[in-house]
């Protein structure tokens, strides 16, 4: 095993060197499918048909082994496993199921390549194909990157389809003729005679017969439920109160926790004064943590009022103590070695030997994720076991972190994955689950909720990195000739990975991400990546780097048409490379209008975006009123090969642009003496309703492939509202958020 | 501490500055009302005090003066409200933890005004935030639940 190990965090290093370091497992191991995790806790007369079917008296339950966050994925997988298996929707039950390698994320590092995503000829294919291999000894099962779509869509089907076909030999059998005249339809397989047999009633039967290993699937053209709007399978739960999210989790028993730890961020506490806390109302324990303590109580209040009593002497953090001093230390990276050069054409020091038209530096903030939910889980140890409550996007790992806390064995730690009020990247940490686990160890016997204050949530994230970018153009004939592009940001990789006891080697793609690889030509092209050290803990963020490189990169273009003389919508259609990108920029373009004329103090800005392989063309009408700017209309076109769900699809490109939209206006994680300075929704400002435009989507399917949405929506928001600014004000804002800049109605 | 809610009468051991919100949540297991900021800036926890929205984690325990309906008392899967009906229709939740503060909020503006503009709409429920951005179908289900309780189609 031990080699095993450490070809696979080898392999987990992005690089196509690494990726065939896997193949050394061998196919054939590759090939062996991971145990089926049902059948470890299967009552009489219930059949796991494979990790994904389980069929009891009560009827069918698909597993959808996702975080459901709100981007629907659980009524997608589901539909994907219905459409096979001959079930309606409403029919069945959904549940995220148990946490297990089996459910491995195969397409989790597809993207990791420094390969463009519109590149799908033969060589990239294999190449991507290949990631599956380590990302299956990884084991992860993880919710991220957009990927659930991609690595679900065969998976699951093929789920449903052996899953019916292990009931027709079931029905084939029980009624004694031949399997060729059955066929199955709404959770039954029907006899040529017209005799009904319930999937229900062959469950014990078919608990028996092996599935077939690669079933046949239907064509598109067959299905029922894909390609159509579904009805969500949490949406009335969610519209009731009825949802049970990991904050509403009660057990007999249960006490109520809070913490507190030290605001400057991994540093450690030398010691706290608890007296006052420990006397006021409903307080039961006081639990010291490594970095702060943890105030246990009968009700959540009680807890958070006791936390606030508690006086605190914390270590010094080892970070710089102010916002400046951070982008110091970005700026100062592009003086040292780059981090990555995986864009280089032409000779762009020759072209700018004698100048540049265009120079200058963006920069973004650190964000937080903000989730509703504000961080929160549920452990109970006891009798030499764990169990686990909470919304996180990887389970796998919470079991790892919880059987270490607690001295025991995996398999003795229980993972309830909840939905989750909001992801975004902040529930693949395992810092809020830590927590619960410590509370729950020292506790031992006792059920504890540890809800974290928002002002907890806010101060101790991991935040989207603040970025930098330098770049110098020059333009042609009116046309883009060439550009020089410096991305500084300290590495996503390298912080979130650490933490779970991964290092990583070679270049972080996500400094570069969405700015390397876009659909783009010029005579000399440059993109370099430049990576100055972690200091606050950092994370996935929506999107992660396209988050900030879509802004940089798509606000340049602009500049750079702008410097040409060009409309900025015919510039680019002249630099395009990727058909795919021309039919959203076209589709956006005429949904908008582009090109009318608008009354003055009016303007659209229009930008594109490649992430996670999905080209999104967004553009933003502004308007410049007495109060400030205030944001008309959004039209945003998109293309994901194949659309299963394109009223979810819909929701989560408008949801995307609502977030990106509102991180751009408002939005930034200040330090002073080391500690965060926002704590609350009062002074971390979040988009509201008065302030959010029509949004109009159109969806796509010229793609080479199917993608995931729950990302790409994002990062063309920021640019194209700062290109709409430009075209309403003539000011180009190179500072995010606008909202330090200039007023929003 | 004495409470109604949804129909139901509770007693409640608890200080009386405790707020609403972590009565009905903690203490008698409603939890349809969410925690979100504890300051009143995001109307997660929004209920009903005598038909009018109030932000429960924010008001004490000791200052309710009148009977207490939660997103749970509104209707049910089987019996749903003019307004979670309309939310269903329009597939508005994702992630769904905003939406009960979203939908109680909704239902008072649409108690006390039938004919909402798209102004009196936003300003309703510019106290809800929603970080899933759920806002334009939140917008549209607000529309068709008034014309349904107007008695249109």
């Amino acid at each position: 095993m031990g080699r095993v190990k450490t070809v696979t965090r080898r392999v987990f290093l992005v690089g196509s060197a690494a990726v065939t370091g896997g193949v050394v497992f061998g196919i054939w191991r590759y090939k062996t499918p991971y145990a089926n995790p049902l059948l470890e806790n299967l009552a009489e007369g219930e059949a796991a048909l494979t990790p994904y079917v389980r069929i009891d008296r009560d009827g069918v339950t698909i597993i959808a082994p996702r975080a459901e966050m709100g981007q629907g994925i659980h009524t997608t997988l589901a539909a994907m496993v219905a459409e096979e298996l001959d079930v309606a929707l409403d029919a069945v039950r959904v549940e995220h199921g148990p946490a297990s390698r089996a459910y491995f994320n195969g397409a989790i590092l597809e993207e990791a390549i420094p390969i463009p995503a519109t590149d799908v000829g033969r060589g990239a294919e294999r190449a991507r194909r290949l990631t599956h291999v380590p990302a299956k000894f990884l084991g992860m099962q993880v919710t991220g990157g957009s990927t659930s779509t991609v690595d679900g869509f065969v998976k699951m089907r093929k789920a449903g389809a052996a899953a019916r076909e292990v009931l027709l030999t079931a029905a084939a059998e029980a009624l004694g003729s031949e399997r060729s005249g059955l066929v199955t339809e709404q959770g039954a397989v029907v006899a040529p005679d017209g005799r009904r047999l319930r999937y229900e009633a062959l469950a014990e039967r078919a608990a028996g017969i092996e599935p077939p290993g690669d079933p046949e699937l239907r064509p598109s053209s067959e299905w029922k439920l894909l390609g159509r709007p579904q009805p969500r399978v949490d949406m009335v739960p969610k519209c009731t109160g009825a949802a049970e999210f990991s904050i509403d989790v009660r057990l007999p028993g249960m006490l109520h926790a809070t913490v507190r730890r030290n605001p400057r961020l991994g540093a450690a506490m030398r010691g706290y004064d608890a007296a006052t806390a420990e006397t006021m109302p409903g307080v039961r324990h006081i639990v010291p943590l490594d970095d702060g303590v943890a105030v246990v109580a009968s009700n959540t209040w009680y807890a958070f009022e006791a936390a606030k009593a508690i006086s605190f002497d914390w270590e010094a953090s080892a970070y710089p103590d102010s916002t400046d001093d951070h982008y110091e230390v970005v700026r100062a990276a592009f003086d040292g070695e780059s981090d990555s050069r995986f864009r280089d054409e032409g000779d762009v020091d020759a072209a700018l030997a004698e100048g540049a038209d265009l120079e200058g530096e963006y920069r973004v903030p650190y964000l937080a994720h903000a989730t509703m939910e504000p961080l929160n889980a549920v452990a109970w140890f006891r009798d030499g076991r764990l169990d686990i409550w909470a919304g996180n996007q990887m389970p796998t790992q919470a079991v790892k972190e919880g059987a270490a806390l607690a001295g025991i064995d995996e398999e003795r730690v229980r993972v309830h994955t909840t939905w989750m009020g909001g992801g975004f990247g902040r529930r693949a940490e395992m810092d809020f689950i830590r927590a619960a686990v410590s509370v729950a160890v020292a506790l031992e016997g006792t059920p504890v909720k540890t809800t974290w204050s928002r002002e907890e949530d806010t101060t101790h994230d991991c935040y989207r990195p603040l970025a930098m970018a330098r770049y110098r153009a020059r333009v042609e004939d009116g046309a883009a000739h060439t550009l020089e592009l410096a991305l500084s940001a300290p590495s996503v990789f390298e912080s979130q990975f650490g933490r779970i006891g991964q290092s990583t080697m070679g270049p972080d793609g996500s400094i570069v991400q969405s700015a390397w690889d876009q659909p783009y030509s010029m005579t000399n092209y440059r993109v370099t990546g430049y990576r100055p050290p972690v200091m606050l803990p950092i994370s996935s963020w929506r999107s992660v780097g396209a988050s900030q490189n879509g802004f940089f990169h798509e606000c340049i273009i602009d500049e750079m048409a702008h410097a040409a003389g060009r409309d900025p919508l015919d510039f680019r259609f002249d630099m395009l490379t990727d058909e795919v990108s021309r039919g959203v920029l076209e589709a956006a373009a005429t949904m908008a209008g582009w090109g009318a004329d608008l009354p003055p103090g009016r303007g659209m800005g229009v930008a594109l975006v490649m992430s996670f392989g999905v080209p999104v063309a967004e553009i933003v009408e502004v308007v410049d009123t007495p109060n400030g700017i205030r944001i008309l209309r959004v039209w945003a076109a998109v293309d994901v090969g194949t659309a299963l769900d394109p009223r979810n699809i819909e929701a989560q490109v408008q949801s995307g642009i609502v977030f990106g939209l509102s991180a751009a206006m408002l939005n930034e994680i200040t330090l002073s003496e080391g500690r965060v300075e926002q704590r609350n929704f009062h002074d971390y400002r979040l988009m509201r309703l008065d302030q959010v435009p029509a949004i109009e989507v159109r969806i796509l399917e010229n793609g080479h492939k199917i993608r995931g949405i729950g990302e790409p929506g994002t990062p063309p928001a920021a640019p194209a509202l700062g290109n709409a600014i430009f075209a309403a004000t003539g000011r180009r804002i190179r500072t995010l958020p606008f909202g330090r800049s200039v007023r929003f109605a | 501490m004495k409470l109604i809610v949804n129909g139901t009468a509770y007693e409640a051991d608890v200080s009386g500055d405790m707020p609403l919100l972590w009565v009905l949540r903690d203490e008698l297991g409603i939890t349809g009302p969410k925690y979100g900021c504890g300051i009143g800036m995001c109307g997660a926890c929004t209920v009903h005090v005598d038909g009018s929205p109030v932000r429960s984690c924010a008001l004490p325990v000791a200052a309710v003066d009148g009977e207490v309906t939660t997103i749970e008392g509104l209707g049910t899967p089987d019996s749903l409200s003019a307004v979670q009906s309309a939310w269903i229709e329009h597939q508005v939740a994702q992630c769904g933890y905003c939406q009960p503060g979203q939908i109680m909020s909704a239902a008072a503006l649409l108690a006390e005004n039938a004919e909402p503009t798209d102004a009196d709409i936003d300003r309703a429920l510019s106290g809800n935030l929603c970080r899933c951005g759920t806002y334009p179908r939140i917008r549209a289900a607000v529309r068709t639940a008034a014309e349904r309780l107007r008695g249109g189609a």
